[in-house]
């Protein structure tokens, strides 16, 4: 009987202390999504604006043919930029990113591309380590706080794979879209080589006005492309950040949640075992009392 | 008259915006000037480059810019620069201090583009912090 209690005891005891841990790991975690979904509403103007400028040079230049802009007629190999989060306890975030990497892995190869991996964040690096999957990057320590200067070596590495002639031919990114604090979704798009549509609909904003360059398109473009490329994955890397926080703060929530229920059901189970033990105590005296009380009686 | 709206943005966040009559900025053929109904635009700016913002008897707002563009459609300025500081938020003595650690470099190995890439922009720094350099 004591033995019981002492065990209940104990593993309520454990079992708060790792309410603790997760209740504190979902209070930094909510504070940290604010901080995430602040810094990626600072990156929306330049985003738009440099998506703009994009626009405006394509667009007024038909003829200007970039190698970024070019489909290979025979692609061989195509490198997938796959992030990930350096640190877990984060439900599925890093599970889902692999699954849906894997999935355009096999969608590739069944096109008979060859994938290199570029793998972001620590989980993703291991996942590959231990499937003794070579990657031809990896980079790790930011993926919660990611800088620009981040995308920009990210981004070097992958424009470098891609002008190589025995690099790559395509580029996909693989990460994670915040949504909502409650929604993320795992996107898989390709950045390069870039998609240059064709279309005689007139953007929301009006025509686009024709532009003078300085020093001239194709100067412009060859600078203008790369941080094209460096703006989408920066921004990749920020939303991925922002899912990161919020779906490390749903984990840990349900986490604490299912460990409070727990306490719940130990301590009843707990002062059951007590009642119990002291109703059989009571009882024991009682009968104790009873049987001295009769043998008394005998004697007299 | 027509006033320039202006925006100068970074990929980490928005520097500075508002209107102003006239803005002087280098890109890689020379430094140009652009005022209200500019014809459009699209330039390439230099590395350690100084942005100067005149806005009449607002006074004026300038910044150190590294790289990046500006463009310039129906009296919009946009100035994305992939860093850019104020005058008024450089902090002269780490920014001299940068420039005398670049300088050294230079002086020991001439070839050293990134060194003088880093002086450059130390000088732009210091320059749109009002110093002389």
């Amino acid at each position: 009987m004591g033995a019981q209690l002492r065990l209940l005891r104990r593993r309520i005891r454990s079992v708060k202390s790792t309410a603790k841990i997760t209740r504190a790991q979902e209070l930094i975690a909510s504070s940290r999504i604010v901080k995430a979904q602040q810094r990626m509403e600072a990156a929306v103007p330049y985003e738009r604006e440099i998506t703009r400028a994009v626009s405006a040079v394509l667009s007024n230049s038909a003829d200007v043919d970039h190698p970024l802009t070019v489909a290979k007629e025979q692609p061989t190999a195509a490198g997938v930029l796959i992030i990930t989060s350096d640190r877990g306890f984060a439900g599925g975030f890093n599970a889902n990113v692999l699954r849906e990497a894997e999935a355009l892995g096999g969608h590739l190869r069944g096109r008979g591309l060859e994938v290199k991996p570029f793998v972001v964040g620590r989980k993703g690096i291991t996942w590959h380590r231990f499937r003794d999957r070579r990657m031809s990057g990896e980079w790790s320590g930011f993926s919660d706080n990611p800088l620009y200067a981040h995308a920009k070596e990210i981004a070097d590495s992958l424009v470098a794979a891609f002008e190589d002639e025995n690099g790559i031919d395509e580029i996909h990114i693989v990460y994670t879209e915040f949504v909502s604090m409650l929604t993320q979704q795992v996107q898989v798009k390709r950045i390069l080589p870039l998609e240059v549509e064709e279309t005689t609909e007139e953007p929301p904003e009006g025509p686009l006005p024709y532009y003078e360059f300085e020093p001239t398109a194709g100067e412009v473009l060859n600078q203008l492309l790369p941080r094209y490329i460096e703006s989408r994955i920066f921004n990749a890397l920020l939303q991925s950040a922002a899912s990161e926080h919020a779906s490390r703060r749903r984990a840990m929530k349900s986490a604490t949640d299912n460990a409070n229920e727990l306490i719940r059901v130990f301590t009843q189970r707990m002062n059951q075992a007590r009642q119990a033990e002291i109703t059989q105590e009571i009882s024991e005296i009682v009968g104790g009392a009873n049987a001295l009380a009769d043998a008394s009686a005998g004697k007299e | 008259m027509a006033k320039l709206r202006i925006g100068v943005v970074s990929p980490e966040r928005e520097i500075w915006s508002g209107e102003a009559d006239m803005v002087i900025a280098k890109t890689v053929d020379g430094e140009i000037g652009i005022m209200p109904n500019h014809a459009p635009v699209l330039g390439v700016l230099v590395e350690g480059g100084v942005l100067r913002i005149k806005r009449g008897d607002g006074g004026d707002v300038i910044a150190a810019v590294h790289g990046g563009f500006i463009s310039v459609a129906n009296n919009d300025v946009s100035v994305l620069a992939e860093t850019a500081e104020l005058g008024s938020e450089v902090d002269v003595a780490a920014a001299r201090d940068a420039l005398q650690r670049a300088l050294a470099s230079v002086d020991a190995d001439g070839e050293d583009t990134e060194a003088q890439i880093e002086a450059k922009r130390a000088r732009a720094r210091l320059r749109a912090a009002g110093e002389e350099v």
